[in-house]
């Protein structure tokens, strides 16, 4: 890959992003605003336990009911009975037991919407309820939710206990070698939703010959037509998924939702069938965050530097596997935080139990450990008397060192810069009192004049890696096609999810071609190769490394040929990763991460500690994102992802009891709303990045991983807690 | 049942069953997706239109209430195939990543800045604190409503 010409140029992007118009006028298309002549509307019975013995399925009185076409159950489902990204361990529809609360039953079709859902509600289901697995720590001294082995021989260590997903270990060096201070501590991270405004849905549409075509939100269209396919009894030619509009992801759409089920009635029915979620509903069609409990031992010498590092991690990946094994990697693998340690032992460990099933989501487990390491840092820091930021300083981890998995970092990671420049950030003067207000906490609820609100001011940093890693063949598919006159026609089925991507694609396309005559093809498994996951901060490089070798490889093709129309399609790999060795966690050829990113953040907070009541002041954050191509959509990135930190850090959790979900809402499932969100001072630290085409890095997560930490960092310096557990909540800061 | 009503200074039928939302009706019946659907509790906005002027959730009012009354959504605020003001606005200041909430954001920024032509930042974030978005952190979104507000 050459990138030494372009490295610090732009690709030329529009103002506007190229879906902009449609959108504010309210004409671009989502998955739910897709119609077909003809069309039925789908519906899920589910479960209302976490754990039950299903005994007996009536669908007769609902197979009556007017307007209703199909009514389907486990016995329906053609081919293979399961799915799943990296297992199939879920049932396309429960046969014999329920795992979670929700869990899907049978599926309805009918003329209106409303007919469905009263058709689902007659369906009779007899349960026999089981003792649900809730407490993660019990789970593997509890019976076993799944076959044995569900999860074995994927070279994983081994670990026999029941409900094991994955467990893991990364040590390295001499964890007794000696230290002058030691801090401990244990810290808890709640389960948070992405809550992305479109809720599930998607169109299925027979093809006459035993296909079907499926329209829907999601964040990789070739992976769900190979999750689907099997399970239709169909070969993968005979299932194409098309892109749909997608109304945020934020991981919440790469597993499958409603695809396996449209496609089946639309299949039964020969009619087109819509699923639409509603809230309540998409609660239960995703999986969510991992909460968390990690242990962490930080040693350090008396100058603060670093010298071992001992964490437990446990995530509860609740009822089936998803991306766990993935998402503990990762924690595991970013568990210290960008810091060189010698001496590291960490042991992971993701369970099945009965809660909501967890997968990826914006951070993928690195969110989790920063905060607990990010901690331990502040921690050490006021135990040594060093300034936080100097104690970050000095044991920052840059090219040349080590990770916990071993691996030496080749590229860029500018550590020690986004701290200096996040560091330097000048932090706004306390307000004067009175004030409006809006302008205290508990704003418009006119809670307080002043009295009894404390300020403080924290620091974080976070990263993680980019694309994905471990030995995953991570490619990405574009193909070109010019015609005689110049023209030309971009295919790559990488999911526009918001972010921009397709922005990307036009502008290296048009850089690359050398004219602004080109056409965005998107997103169907039916005209171009598999792009991959709009996931792990990969797309922007991916796409655009695929998009530029299908371009250059296009012009010289024509050229050769003397001109004349040309189709090309190309695969783009980034360099090659290597598994973990299983016993060690440490890295068995020259990496398992390709790439990283890291960002810095200052915060400033106010809390009301009469009333528990917090106010974030202001955000202001230093970051590592390669050549920005784009840097309004790099803030826009930057800004949104440090709100989803903000709402895990104070308000965003989903709660359950007995495994059911208690707030499926946005009455009682809080987000940050306007008036919780500060103004957020981006700082871009442009390092280009040597592998990746144009030197670019994906963006979206590092805000996200560094934002909670950042901002319970800030609470803690304005109220003296230890605020161990996230989202903090009014009890932990009031009665000062 | 049969409604009459004025959507985007036309005068529209559909037939309705009693307990659907306006949001229903507009969306599946009246063939105007625009509005969308995020929550159907009237916590985010993502569904405003005005009706009769007055910003409303549509999913929380019936379909039924709105016979005889006037409708605006978003499909309804651009003129002669112009963007309206605010539209070109969240276009031009990248205050659009997903889209969903923008539709909701639109009509209510668009009410704000006809009550008040200039507002402060403080008003802005205080008018819009009823459509949630989960893309953007807000940041974009009040520089669209400030360029608006200049232009």
């Amino acid at each position: 890959m050459t990138t030494a010409a372009l490295s610090h140029g732009r690709a030329e992007t529009a103002t506007r992003r190229h879906d902009a118009v449609p959108k504010v006028r309210g004409e671009f298309a989502y998955a739910n605003d897709l119609r077909a002549a003809g069309m039925l509307w789908g519906h899920t019975v589910r479960s209302p336990h976490a754990h039950a013995r299903v005994v007996s399925i009536d669908t007769s009185e609902a197979a009556r009911m007017p307007g209703v076409h199909a009514v389907l159950t486990h016995d329906d489902v053609p081919g293979r009975k399961t799915y799943g990204l990296d297992f199939p361990d879920q049932p396309v529809l429960a046969s014999d037991r329920v795992r979670y609360f929700g869990e899907a039953v049978a599926i309805v079709a009918a003329e209106e919407p409303e007919q469905a859902r009263r058709a689902a509600e007659a369906v009779r289901v007899e349960y026999e309820v089981l003792q649900p697995i809730v407490d993660p720590e019990r789970a593997t001294e509890s019976e076993p939710l799944h076959p044995p082995g569900t999860t074995a021989r994927h070279g994983f260590r081994e670990d026999p206990r029941p409900n094991v997903v994955r467990a893991m270990v990364v040590t390295r060096g001499d964890i007794e070698a000696p230290a002058d201070v030691t801090v401990s501590g244990v810290y808890e991270v709640g389960q948070q939703d992405q809550a992305f405004l479109g809720p599930e849905s998607g169109l299925a549409l027979p093809d006459g010959e035993g296909g079907v075509d499926i329209h829907v939100a999601t964040q990789w269209t070739h992976v769900d037509r190979d999750q689907v396919a099997p399970c239709l009894a169909l070969e993968p030619e005979q299932v194409r998924v098309h892109l749909a509009g997608v109304g945020g992801a934020f991981g919440g759409r790469e597993d499958l939702s409603m695809q396996i089920h449209a496609a089946l009635l639309a299949l039964r029915t020969g009619r087109p069938v819509k699923m639409a979620y509603n809230r309540q509903e998409s609660f239960v069609g995703h999986i969510h965050r991992h909460p968390a409990r990690i242990w962490a031992e930080h040693r350090a010498t008396k100058a603060g530097q670093l010298v071992s590092v001992r964490m437990r991690i446990l995530l509860d990946g609740g009822a089936y596997a998803s991306s766990s094994e993935a998402v503990l990697s990762n924690a595991c693998s970013f568990a210290i935080g960008p810091y060189a340690v010698e001496n590291v032992e960490i042991d992971g460990l993701v369970v099945y139990t009965n809660n909501p099933p967890c997968g990826a989501m914006r951070g993928f487990g690195a969110v989790q450990t920063c905060f607990a390491a990010e901690a331990q840092m502040d921690r050490l820091a006021a135990g040594l008397g060093i300034d936080p930021v100097e104690l970050r300083l000095l044991n920052a981890l840059e090219p040349g060192g080590r990770l916990a998995t071993g691996q030496v970092i080749t590229g860029s990671l500018p550590t020690r810069e986004v701290i200096r420049r996040a560091a330097a950030l000048p932090i706004p003067e306390p307000e004067e009192l009175p004030r409006d207000v809006l302008r205290l906490p508990g704003g418009a609820g006119n809670t307080t004049r002043g009295e009894g609100v404390r300020r403080g001011v924290g620091f974080a940093v976070g990263f993680k890696n980019l694309c994905y890693s471990e030995g995953f063949d991570d490619y990405c598919t574009a193909r070109v096609r010019l015609s005689a006159d110049g023209a030309a026609e971009v295919y790559c089925a990488s999911a526009e999810v918001g972010q921009g991507v397709h922005d990307v694609i036009l502008g290296v396309a048009r850089r690359e071609l050398g004219t602004d005559d080109v056409e965005l093809v998107t997103g169907s498994t039916a005209d171009v190769g598999s792009a991959g996951s709009t996931s792990a901060s990969r797309m922007t490089w991916m796409a655009a490394g695929a998009v530029q070798l299908a371009c250059r490889d296009a012009l010289e093709e024509q050229e050769r040929a003397g001109g004349g129309e040309v189709d090309v399609e190309r695969v783009y790999r980034h360099p090659r990763t290597f598994p973990l060795d299983p016993e060690t966690g440490q890295t068995t050829g020259e990496r398992s991460h390709v790439a990283f990113a890291v960002a810095a953040m200052r915060v400033v907070v106010e809390v009301d500690v009469e009333l528990g009541l917090t106010r974030v002041v202001w955000i202001g954050t230093a970051q590592d994102v390669g050549n920005a191509l784009n840097p309004v959509a790099v803030e826009g990135q930057i800004e949104g992802g440090t709100a989803q930190g903000l709402g895990l850090a104070l308000m965003e959790e989903i709660q359950t009891r007995d495994g059911a979900i208690l707030n499926p809402n946005f009455t009682d499932y809080l987000m940050p709303t306007f008036l919780d969100m500060p103004p957020v001072v981006s700082d871009l630290v442009e390092e280009p990045e040597p592998d990746a085409p144009y030197g670019v890095k994906g963006v979206g997560e590092p805000p996200t991983v560094v934002s909670t930490a950042a901002i319970v960092s800030a609470l803690r310096d304005a109220t003296g807690r230890e605020l161990a557990r996230v989202p903090v909540r009014p009890d932990d800061v009031v009665g000062l | 049942m049969k409604i009459a009503l004025t959507v985007n200074g036309e005068a529209r039928e559909a037939d309705v069953w009693a307990g659907e939302s306006l949001l229903t009706a507009l969306r599946d019946r009246l063939e105007l997706p625009g509005s969308k659907n995020a929550c159907e509790q009237g916590e985010c906005g993502s569904c405003s239109v005005l009706l009769d002027g007055v910003p409303v959730c549509s999913c929380l009012v019936l379909a039924a209430q709105a016979d005889g009354h006037e409708i605006v959504t978003v499909e309804g605020l651009a003129r002669d195939g112009d963007l309206h003001p605010v539209q070109a606005a969240f276009a031009d200041a990248g205050a659009v990543q997903c889209g969903f909430c923008t539709p909701g954001l639109i009509v209510a920024t668009d009410d704000l800045l006809r009550r008040s032509p200039d507002p402060t930042d403080d008003e802005i974030r205080e008018a819009l604190s009823g459509n949630l978005c989960r893309c953007t952190g807000y940041a974009k979104i009040l520089d669209a409503v400030r360029l608006a507000a200049a232009r």
